[in-house]
């Protein structure tokens, strides 16, 4: 076994061949990427004119206000996490591993709940449950007869709820990519030695999924601490903050960046740490159940359950996708959002007012460019960063790993302001153009770029690629022509992941912008803020069908589903 | 009502076509020759959008870039552009007179008189001759009619203290907004921080702009809007909307929207032009009819069913109190509201 070991040690090192250089880019520029900025926000943290102080830490957490707004963000993500595992685990189970019926079309409206950006999905829950002229409290009080509100989506029961209905895909994704590659047979072989179905599911299948269940659901936590939009929609109006509209309050004209850096800092360390428990306690379970060979997933019967298991899904979809389409769709084309929509009430006006006004123009063109540049290079830069990290090419390729997932504990604020920082002095000029607004959406959308390139190539046994190298090919070779094969529809799946957030990016943005470099999101916040509900709804819904429009491309292009996509190859 | 509207509007556009087609003017071609004049605005984008359109139809060929947002991210945006190095801003109007005398003190304007602006009344002029205002609007309260009674809405701003419109009330934000950091400034001389204190107690609704409350007062969301812009609610009301305004006889804050061009403006041409275009009678009589607003030019008439501002109470703040204590006011009402 020790002379297998040692004569395999020597392959490990013949990875710095000549494609030592591209590792080695790659390794550097994600080290750039993440380190400059970080480097950044720790040293405004600690500095003052006089030198090193420790001052704005002491500032920030003695004062009461901003305690709670700490708090506020624990109770959030935290809730929104839990909420988003409740709905998503079993949905992802559901679509996958049982016979419920119109799975297809559940799974496209998953995925349609993913693409929706969560402020959108707010604005348009503050159309539905605001607490008098919500349309769902209007219903409801017509009825009942009742006065007071149903619903007030303006608390934090509201907010959890509203975050979690557009973080679920996340824990979904996870938990349905896992299953569709875990076969059945260690569940047919607990059957066989006398198993029952639930048992089967206790000790077999959860085992396997956990590790994807936890990841689904720190990613769940990690996205709603980021969240700008949603608490700034519904938050701010009900009178409270969270860590995200905060340190965005910060910026405010005088600026108070030192404060902003040093608030940021005790929520760096505790996602740091949640990402690095995360990573304790999956590191040491084998994925060689989850191999890449075939094998049958065996179809659980729902019998009598299958419409109830039907109708849940469907309550949950049309909270995170019938709901505030309608009402987006019914305000675009409405005078007054809150009355019906009557023949006086309709209007195109909306439409022309929106992509009359020049800000719009150039928005939508920005944002575009920006889609399609930062989708490029980073699902180009992720599946590299992942290659290099599962196949261990580099000496510190954890860190590596670390560093492609550690944006995710920086909320896009606080990335925004690390980047305005670093950007706005030589050598790098680049505030005011396009280029700081493309190092921000890389940066931020690298660890789920990473995820899913990661989750990919774990799937890709290295036998093939072994095979290969023992055959005389290169490494580039290989990965042209075995990995990059097997890897091409999760390689396309990444752009579409990278390119939908780029699309629906705010927090960064709303620091990062200048007027000649708005994106669609930037001008919404804007009109947001003067209450332009109708060219909102208008902009709103353009924005989605842009997206749609990239992913029914993407899936043509694929020829399946982009999302989930192994599974429901199994399945169908 | 929108039809002879629209005439108007299309009578003005040949009006100004034709003043511009006959007398060829050279500052003319030196601002065509820029392409374009940048403008900063916290005027309502509606508003904002329509004089752009009326100026790119007198002087074809130069353009304006509208960037519309509140009075408090316009100085924001343009100070953090200026450490960058960035200069963008041709024109910056805000609700705010205290930017001005902070942007005056740095250096950042160009002393330009308008033309006909001698004849403004006093207290839309700097005495310097950096900026001039280019509207005033005077902050009211406004409620829902189709949800409160005449009878039982708030009369004064004292009426908003009372229990009953715990839940029903919406403000916007002096963090935001100048016309509301103005209005809680007046509002502080007249009551003194308790005031707002024991506003807060009604827990209102907070919003951002200036513009929304009447937006939120139309919807229903709220019934009562304890500040705002009386042009916004007075457009809204227009528009059919159920939307009836209080003038509270406590007194109304005045809030004077100075303009001024940069002293690093990219495209100087063009914003003397523009500027002159705005404070031009023509454009400044639009603002009266269409957008409800006020205007310090002497010959302008306003809408029959608009108080005339000399028949109001009107409440004045001074410009460099409400510069030094623009952070105060920030603070406090976050303190007091929760955001």
């Amino acid at each position: 076994m020790a002379g297998a070991a040692a004569r395999l040690r020597p392959r490990r090192f013949e990875g710095l061949d000549r494609a030592a250089p591209v590792w080695l880019l790659a390794a550097a520029a994600l080290a750039l990427l993440i380190l400059l900025p970080l480097g950044w926000l720790a040293y405004m943290s600690v500095s003052s004119r006089s030198g090193f102080t420790l001052a704005h830490y002491a500032r920030v957490l003695g004062d009461p206000a901003l305690q709670k707004a700490l708090w506020n963000t624990l109770v959030l993500a935290l809730w929104s996490g839990l909420l988003a595992l409740a709905i998503g685990a079993p949905l992802a189970w559901l679509s996958a591993r049982t016979d419920l019926p119109w799975r297809r079309t559940i799974q496209h409206l998953i995925m349609a709940s993913f693409v929706t950006p969560p402020f959108l999905g707010a604005f348009a829950w503050v159309m539905l449950a605001g607490p008098n002229a919500g349309a769902l409290n209007r219903l409801y009080r017509s009825l009942t007869g009742a006065t007071d509100p149903l619903l007030n989506i303006f608390t934090m029961p509201g907010l959890i709820f509203v975050v979690a209905i557009y973080t679920f895909p996340y824990v979904y994704i996870m938990i349905t990519n896992t299953l569709g590659l875990i076969a059945s047979d260690l569940e047919d072989a607990a059957a066989i030695l006398g198993a029952g179905r639930l048992q089967v599911a206790w000790t077999i299948t959860l085992p396997m999924v956990l590790p994807a269940i936890l990841s689904g659901f720190i990613l769940a936590v990690l996205q709603a601490l980021a969240l700008f939009g949603s608490p700034a929609i519904l938050a701010l109006p009900a009178g409270f903050h969270t860590v995200t509209t905060q340190l965005w309050a910060f910026f405010q004209y005088p600026p108070r960046v030192e404060m902003a850096a040093a608030f940021s800092m005790p929520l760096l360390l505790a996602t740091a740490l949640l990402l690095l428990a995360q990573k304790r306690l999956l590191g040491r379970r084998g994925y060689a159940a989850v191999g890449g060979k075939g094998g049958q997933r065996r179809v659980v019967r729902l019998g009598r359950w299958r419409y109830p298991a039907l109708a849940a899904g469907l309550a949950v979809l049309a909270c995170a996708v019938f709901l505030p389409y309608s009402i987006l769709l019914k305000a675009a084309f409405s005078r007054a959002w809150a009355q019906p929509l009557t023949w006086e009430n309709f209007t195109l006006e909306n439409w022309s007012f929106t992509f009359l006004h020049s800000a719009t123009q150039s928005a939508i063109v920005n944002t575009l460019e920006l889609g399609v540049l930062t989708a490029c290079v980073g699902a180009g830069l992720a599946t590299l960063l992942a290659y290099v990290t599962n196949r261990r090419l580099v000496v510190g390729h954890q860190v590596l790993a670390f560093l492609a997932l550690a944006p995710v504990v920086i909320p896009g604020v606080v990335l925004a302001v690390a980047l305005f920082v670093a950007y706005t002095r030589p050598p790098f000029l680049l505030y005011g153009t396009l280029w700081i607004l493309f190092l921000a959406y890389l940066t931020k959308e690298m660890p789920v770029g990473y995820s899913q390139s990661d989750a990919t190539l774990r799937s890709i046994h290295p036998e093939l690629e072994e095979a290969g190298r023992i055959l005389g090919a290169g490494r580039l070779r290989v990965l042209r022509e075995i990995t990059a094969p097997l890897a091409r529809s999760g390689i396309i799946a990444t752009w579409c992941f990278v390119f939908i957030g780029v699309i629906r990016e705010l927090s960064a943005s709303i620091i990062l912008f200048t007027p000649n470099t708005k994106v669609m999101s930037v001008v919404i916040f804007d009109l947001k803020e003067e209450g332009q509900f109708g060219a909102i709804a208008v902009l709103g819904v353009f924005m989605l069908a842009m997206t749609f429009a990239i992913v029914v491309l993407m899936q043509a292009v694929l020829g399946r589903d982009v999302m989930g996509g192994r599974q429901s190859s199994g399945a169908g | 009502m929108r039809h002879s509207f629209m005439v108007s509007l299309l009578v003005l556009i040949l009006a100004f076509s034709a003043a511009a087609a006959a007398a060829p003017d050279p500052r003319l071609e030196a601002a065509r020759k820029e392409g374009k004049v940048v403008w900063y605005t916290s005027l309502a984008l509606s508003s904002s959008e329509k004089v752009a359109k009326l100026f790119e139809t007198a002087y074809p060929g130069v353009k304006v870039e509208v960037h519309r947002t509140g009075s408090q991210r316009i100085l924001q945006r343009m100070m953090q552009e200026l450490q960058s190095n960035i200069r963008n801003v041709d024109v910056v109007h805000t609700s705010d007179a205290g930017h001005y005398v902070l942007l005056k003190e740095k250096k950042l304007l160009m002393r330009y008189t308008p033309a006909g602006v001698d004849a403004f009344a006093a207290g839309f002029k700097d005495r310097d001759g950096f900026h001039y205002g280019l509207r005033a609007t005077v902050n009211v309260i406004a409620y829902n009619s189709k949800m409160i009674a005449a009878v039982e809405a708030p009369r004064t701003w004292k009426d908003l203290l009372d229990p009953k419109w715990r839940g029903r009330l919406v403000t916007a934000h002096p963090g935001y907004s100048g016309v509301i950091a103005t209005h809680v400034l007046a509002l502080v001389h007249l009551n003194g921080w308790e005031y707002f204190k024991a506003l807060a107690q009604n827990k209102p609704m907070l919003v951002q702009s200036a513009v929304d409350p009447s937006g939120i007062v139309a919807s229903g969301e709220r019934p009562v809007a304890v500040n705002g812009g009386d042009y916004t609610f007075y457009q809204a009301k227009k528009k059919g909307n159920p939307v009836e305004i209080v003038y509270p006889k406590e007194g109304v804050p005045l809030v004077v929207s100075p303009s001024a061009i940069t002293s690093f403006a990219p495209h100087p041409n063009a914003a003397r032009l523009f500027t002159d275009f705005i404070f031009s009678r023509d454009v400044q009589q639009v603002l009266a009819d269409t957008e409800g607003l006020y205007t310090g030019h002497p010959q302008v008439t306003y809408p029959a069913d608009k108080p005339r501002l000399p028949d109001l109470k009107l409440l004045t703040v001074d410009a460099e109190e409400l510069e030094k204590r623009n952070e105060e006011i920030k603070t406090r009402f976050v303190e007091f509201f929760g955001a």
